[in-house]
C-alpha cells in the first residue's frame, strides 16, 4: 500500500468520525438550535448591510419612535432610524469584536497555559498567581478602569476582552497539560530524546485541542455579553455605530415611549448568548464524550 | 485455624436440592444506535444455598451484564428480553420497582471490584454498615451499631473499634474490601454477587480475602455468584464454575470435574494461557487462543467459538450446538468433546530444548546501590526550621544483567519496583547510586544522556491506553524513534515500520489506525514495536501485560520471548504476577519496601530455602489447578508506609517467621545459597529449608493425599 492511499484512508476515517459526531449531535435539539442560530447570526453579520432595507445611519426625524409597522418591522428610534436595519448591521460589530477578543484570549491563554504547566516550578507559580490576581477583580470593573484610561475604541475593547479572559483559558489549558504530561506517551517521547518544542507541539497540543475548542466557545459567549455591557456603558464602539449594547444604552431614555427600540437589540444579545451557550454544550458532547470534567 | 480451603471443598459434593437462584433462558438485549444487541443469550443458571458459583470468561464475554440482569439492575438501555428469574420462591421479574428495592441490599447484595468507588468517602465505616442494618433489618440506632461491630468482627477486621470510626481514605484496599463484604453480609442475603472483588488487590491481600470468603460461606448459607477472569481464583474458592463466552455458557460443572476433565476447547484454551509456576519459557511456550471474542452483532452462524477453535470441523460451523450434560452436572456446548478427551491435557507446547548456555553474554546493565528518596514537604513547620521527611521509595537496590537475559522484579504494589525502573531509564533522577550500561556510567537524567544511550534503552509501559498518543496513527508512533534515533530516511522508515508490524504480528493496514481503533492487546503490540524500533539492548517492561486478558497475556509473553531470541535484547520485567515472572525470567529479584530480599535464578527462587516474604508470595498465587496444595502462609496487614520504614529487618512487622528481637533491631545479613542465589534474612539457610519443607507448591501424589 502506498503512502497516498494510506493518507486518503485516514482522511476518510476522520471525516466519517466527524459525520458520526454530527449524527450523534442531532439527537440533542438544543445543540441543533444552538448551531443553527449561530450560523444564522454569522450569515447576518456577513450580509447584514445587503439584507437591511435601510442604511443604519439613515435618519428620518418625522418618523421617530414609530412602533413596528410594515415599513419598519422593528420600529424606529429617536432619530427615526430603522431598528431592524440597525440590529442586522450591528451583529457585525458584536461578533467581530467579541470574536477577535476571544481569539486573543485563547491564543495567549493557550501559550501561557502550555508553557506554565510544562515548565512547572517557580515560573508556573508566578504566572498562575498573576492569573489569580486578574481573576479576583470583577471583569466589568477592570474593563471599565482600563477603557477609561485607554479611551474607548474598537481595538481597545478587543484587547481588554482578550486580556480579561486569558486567565480562564490558561487555567483550563494548564490543567489539561498537567494531566497529559505525566501520560506515558509523553514519557516515551522524553525517553527518545524529543525536544520540549516537539513534545508540546506534536504530543501535547493535539490532545489539548478539543478542550480548547470547548473552552473557546464558552469564552465567546462570555465575550459577547461583556462587549455588549461595555457598549451599554458607552465604553465600546462609539455612536452612531449600531452596536447592540450601545443601542440598548441609548434606548433606555425612551423606554416609556418606545419599548421596541430597547427590546430588539436586547433580545438579539440574549438570543446570541443562549445560542452560543447551546453550541458550546454541543461541542463538549461532541469533542469530549464521556463527560470529562471541566479540566 | 482450620484450613478453609480443605473445609469448604467438602460442600462441593453436597446435593443442591433446591437452588436459591434459579434463572432460566436468560437473554439480555441492549438497545443501541445500530439496533438491538443480544449480549447474553439463553443462559441457564442455578445456584444452591451455600454454594459459590464461579463465572469466568474474557472481558466482553457478558459476565457483568448477566449478573446485573439476574437482579434486574441493568442500565437504562438494557432489557431482560426473555427468561425467568426466581430467588427462592419469589419471581423477580414479577416485582415492581418499589418491591425490587426491598430485595436489593437485603436479599441480594453485591461486592464490586473497586471498593473506593463503592464506599461513601464522607461517612465513617461503622455508620455505613449500621445504615444497612437500620434500613433493611429495621434496627434502632444502638442495635445497628452493635450489628456493625459484629459484622466487622465477622470479617476478621483488625482493631474493629477504631476502624468503625474511620473513613474510607484511611483504610487500605484489602480492608475496604472487607468492609464491603461486611456490608453485603449484614442482612444475611440469599444471593451475593461478587464482581471481580480481588482483581484490584495484591496477591497477598487477595489470598487473605479469598480465605475470608471461604470461611464466611461456612457460617452463612448465602449463594454466591463469583465473577472473575482469573481461573486460579476460581480453583481456589468456587464449588462450581460456568465458562461464559460471548454471552453463552460453554461449559459448566463442579470445579474438580471441569479442571480435570475439560470438555470444551475454550476452557482448555483459557487454562493453556496461564503460565505455570513449575516451568518457564525454556520448557514451554504458552498456547494463546488466536483471534478475538466476536461482537454480539457479528456472531458466527454455527458454534460461536468455531473461528478460534483448534478442533473445528465443517460441521461445527453449520449449526450452533446446545449445552448438553455429559456427566452429572457437567455440561458442555462442544459437539466434539469426545475427541477432546482423547487429546489429553497437554495444552502448552513444549519447546525444543535449547542448548543450555553455560555462560551468559557480556554485562549489559550494572545498576549499583540505587536510591531514590522523595522529599515530603514539611509544611508549616519548615518555617520554624523543621525538616521535611523523606519517602524512601527505593533504598539501595542493585541489579546486574547480561545480554539476552531477563531479570524479573516482583513485589507488592508500592514496594518501589516501578520507581527503580524509572530511575534506570532516567525518568526519575536517582538520589544516589551508579548506573552502568555496557560499562559506561550514565547520567541520572534522561535529558543528559547521549543519543546512543537513548537508543539502547527502551521501555514498555503498563497502561496500553496511555502509552500511545491518541492523536497519532500507530505507524507514526512506531516510526518516530527510527527517524530520531536511527537517522533513517522516509523511505527506510516506511519499510522498517512494515517489518516491525509484521514482527509483532499486526496486519499492515493497522499502520494507519488511531489508538482508539485498536484493542488493548493490539495497542501493547504497537508499544512493543515502538520499543524495538530503536533496536535496543535493554528493554524495561513495567507490568506490560497485567491489564490484559489471559489469552492476550499469553500471546504477548510468547511475542516477548520470540523477540528476545531473535534480537538478543535483555528484559527488565516488572510484575506483581509471580507466574508471569516465573515464566519469562532467568533471574528473579524479590522487592519489599524499596529493597531486595532475595535474588537468584528463577528455579532457585521458587524452591526452598527462600525468604519468608517470597514464601508468602508463593503461597498466595492462585493456581488454576484445584489439586495443587499450597501452604497457607498469610501476611498480616498491609505494606508499611515508605515514610516510616520499620527498624531492623523491614519485613519484621508482617513476617510469619519472625524469630525475635534480633529482627526488630538488626538489619539482616545476605546469605549465599548455591548458584549465586542470595537471601537476606536472619534465619540460617539450613533452618529456612527445614521449615519450608520440600516444595512450596505441591502436587498431590494420590487422591488420598488430597484431604488434610
Amino acid at each position: 500500500m502506498t503512502d497516498t492511499t494510506g493518507a486518503i484512508k485516514r482522511r476518510e476515517s476522520k471525516s466519517s468520525a466527524v459525520l458520526k459526531a454530527f449524527k450523534r449531535l442531532w439527537r440533542y435539539p438544543t445543540t441543533l438550535i444552538g448551531f443553527t442560530l449561530v450560523f444564522l447570526f454569522l450569515v447576518i453579520a456577513l450580509f447584514g448591510p445587503t439584507i437591511a432595507p435601510y442604511t443604519y445611519t439613515q435618519q428620518n426625524l418625522v418618523n421617530k419612535l414609530q412602533p413596528p409597522s410594515e415599513e419598519h418591522i422593528f420600529g424606529t428610534d429617536q432619530f427615526g432610524r430603522d431598528v431592524y436595519s440597525r440590529v442586522l448591521v450591528g451583529s457585525r460589530d458584536v461578533l467581530s469584536v467579541a470574536g477577535a477578543g476571544t481569539a486573543v484570549a485563547v491564543f495567549l491563554g493557550l501559550l501561557l497555559g502550555l508553557i506554565s504547566a510544562y515548565r512547572g516550578g517557580l515560573f508556573d507559580e508566578l504566572i498562575m498567581r498573576f492569573m489569580d490576581v486578574i481573576l479576583s477583580i470583577p471583569p466589568l470593573l477592570l474593563a471599565m478602569v482600563i477603557l477609561f484610561s485607554l479611551g474607548p475604541s474598537r481595538l481597545n475593547v478587543i484587547l481588554v476582552v482578550g486580556f480579561l479572559y486569558i486567565p480562564m483559558v490558561a487555567r483550563v489549558v494548564r490543567s489539561v497539560v498537567l494531566d497529559l504530561k505525566t501520560r506515558q506517551f509523553v514519557e516515551a517521547a522524553r525517553l527518545r530524546g524529543e525536544s520540549s518544542f516537539y513534545i508540546l507541539y506534536r504530543e501535547i497540543f493535539p490532545n489539548v485541542l478539543p478542550h480548547l475548542a470547548v473552552e473557546a466557545s464558552m469564552r465567546f459567549s462570555y465575550s459577547i455579553f461583556l462587549v455588549a455591557s461595555l457598549g451599554f456603558l458607552g465604553l465600546g464602539v462609539q455612536p452612531p455605530s449600531p452596536d447592540w449594547g450601545l443601542m440598548v444604552g441609548e434606548a433606555r431614555t425612551w423606554f416609556h415611549q418606545a419599548r421596541w427600540v430597547l427590546f430588539f437589540p436586547a433580545g438579539a444579545i440574549a438570543l446570541l448568548v443562549v445560542a452560543v451557550g447551546f453550541m458550546s454544550d454541543g461541542l463538549r458532547r461532541m469533542l469530549l464524550p464521556g463527560g470529562v470534567s471541566d479540566a | 485455624m482450620p484450613d478453609p480451603a480443605a473445609d469448604f471443598k467438602i460442600k462441593e459434593n453436597q446435593d443442591i436440592c433446591r437452588p436459591v437462584l434459579d434463572a432460566r433462558d436468560i437473554t439480555v438485549t441492549y438497545r443501541t444506535e445500530k439496533g438491538p444487541l443480544h449480549t447474553v443469550r439463553n443462559v441457564n443458571l442455578q445456584i444452591g444455598s451455600g454454594e459459590i458459583y464461579g463465572l469466568v470468561g474474557e472481558s466482553g464475554s457478558g459476565k457483568s451484564t448477566l449478573a446485573r440482569a439476574l437482579v434486574r439492575y441493568l442500565p437504562a438501555n438494557g432489557i431482560l428480553s426473555s427468561g425467568s428469574v426466581h430467588l427462592g420462591d419469589t419471581d423477580l421479574l414479577a416485582l415492581t420497582k418499589a418491591e425490587m428495592r426491598k430485595v436489593w441490599g437485603a436479599r441480594v447484595t453485591m461486592v464490586h471490584q473497586d471498593p473506593n468507588a463503592a464506599i461513601n468517602p464522607a461517612i465513617p465505616i461503622g455508620e455505613q454498615i449500621a445504615e444497612v442494618a437500620r434500613i433493611h433489618l429495621h434496627m434502632n440506632k444502638n442495635d445497628a451499631k452493635d450489628k456493625a461491630m459484629e459484622m466487622l468482627n465477622k470479617v476478621r477486621m483488625p482493631d474493629p473499634e477504631s476502624v468503625a470510626r474511620r473513613y474510607a481514605h484511611q483504610l487500605s484496599g484489602g480492608m475496604l474490601q472487607r468492609v464491603l463484604i461486611a456490608i453485603a453480609m449484614t442482612t444475611n442475603p440469599e444471593l451475593l454477587i461478587m464482581d471481580e472483588p480481588t482483581t484490584a488487590l495484591d496477591v497477598t491481600t487477595e489470598a487473605v480475602i479469598l480465605d475470608l470468603i471461604g470461611e464466611l460461606m461456612f457460617e452463612y448459607n448465602t449463594a454466591i455468584l463469583y465473577i472473575t477472569h482469573n481461573l486460579g481464583v476460581v480453583a481456589r474458592v468456587c464449588n462450581r464454575v460456568g465458562v461464559l463466552y460471548a454471552g453463552e455458557i460453554m461449559e459448566e460443572g463442579c470445579i474438580s470435574r471441569v479442571f480435570k476433565n475439560k470438555l470444551h476447547p475454550y476452557t482448555r484454551g483459557l487454562l493453556g494461557c496461564v503460565p505455570r509456576v513449575d516451568a518457564n519459557k525454556k520448557d514451554i511456550s504458552l498456547k494463546a487462543i488466536p483471534g478475538y471474542i466476536p461482537r454480539p452483532d457479528q456472531l458466527p452462524h454455527g458454534c460461536i467459538f468455531a473461528p478460534r477453535c483448534e478442533l473445528v470441523e465443517p460441521a461445527c460451523e453449520e449449526k450452533r450446538p446446545s449445552l448438553i450434560e455429559i456427566e452429572s452436572g457437567h455440561l458442555t456446548a462442544c459437539r466434539r468433546h469426545e475427541e477432546l478427551k482423547k487429546i489429553g491435557d497437554v495444552v502448552a507446547d513444549t519447546r525444543e530444548s535449547h542448548e543450555e548456555e553455560a555462560e551468559y553474554g557480556e554485562l549489559v546493565l550494572d545498576a549499583r546501590n540505587i536510591k531514590k528518596y522523595f522529599p515530603v514537604s514539611a509544611g508549616l513547620s519548615s518555617i520554624f526550621g523543621g525538616k521535611g521527611s523523606e519517602v524512601k521509595a527505593v533504598d539501595d537496590m542493585s541489579v546486574r544483567m547480561r545480554r539476552s537475559f531477563t531479570m524479573g522484579i516482583v513485589g507488592e504494589s508500592g514496594c518501589g519496583k516501578t520507581t527503580f525502573a524509572r530511575c534506570i531509564m532516567g525518568l526519575e533522577q536517582a538520589t544516589s547510586g551508579e548506573i552502568e550500561l555496557e560499562g559506561e556510567l550514565l547520567p541520572y537524567s534522561v535529558a543528559k544522556r547521549s543519543w546512543e544511550t537513548l537508543r539502547k534503552m527502551q521501555m514498555v509501559f503498563q497502561n496500553p491506553d496511555a502509552s500511545l498518543n491518541p492523536q497519532h496513527p500507530a505507524g507514526e508512533s512506531v516510526g518516530r524513534p527510527l527517524i530520531l534515533l536511527r537517522d533513517m530516511s522516509r523511505k527506510q522508515v516506511q519499510e522498517r515500520v512494515k517489518e516491525l508490524f509484521q514482527a509483532v504480528n499486526l496486519p499492515e493496514d493497522f499502520i494507519n489506525r488511531l489508538p482508539h481503533e485498536l484493542s488493548g492487546g493490539e495497542k501493547q503490540r504497537v508499544a512493543i514495536a515502538r520499543a524495538f524500533a530503536a533496536d535496543p539492548i535493554l528493554m524495561v517492561c513495567d507490568e506490560p501485560i497485567s491489564s490484559l486478558d489471559v489469552s492476550v497475556q499469553a500471546s504477548l509473553m510468547n511475542l516477548l520471548v520470540d523477540l528476545q531470541e531473535s534480537q538478543g535484547t535483555s528484559y527488565l520485567f516488572i510484575s506483581h504476577d509471580l507466574a508471569a515472572v516465573r515464566h519469562l525470567s532467568d533471574w528473579i529479584a524479590v522487592v519489599y519496601l524499596g529493597r531486595l530480599w532475595e535474588i537468584g535464578s528463577a528455579e532457585d527462587v521458587f524452591v526452598p530455602p527462600c525468604h519468608p516474604y517470597t514464601e508468602a508470595l508463593l503461597s498466595a498465587i492462585p493456581i488454576p489447578d484445584p489439586d495443587i496444595r499450597q501452604d497457607s502462609i498469610r501476611l498480616k496487614g498491609s505494606v508499611p508506609s515508605a515514610m516510616n520504614i520499620p527498624s531492623g529487618c523491614r519485613f519484621h512487622t508482617r513476617c510469619p517467621r519472625k524469630i525475635g528481637p534480633i529482627c526488630e533491631n538488626e538489619e539482616p545479613p545476605w546469605q549465599d545459597a548455591e548458584n549465586y542465589h542470595q537471601i537476606c534474612c536472619h534465619i540460617p539457610l539450613a533452618e529456612l529449608r527445614s521449615l519450608q519443607g520440600e516444595g512450596l507448591i505441591k502436587k498431590p501424589q494420590s487422591a488420598g493425599g488430597d484431604s488434610k
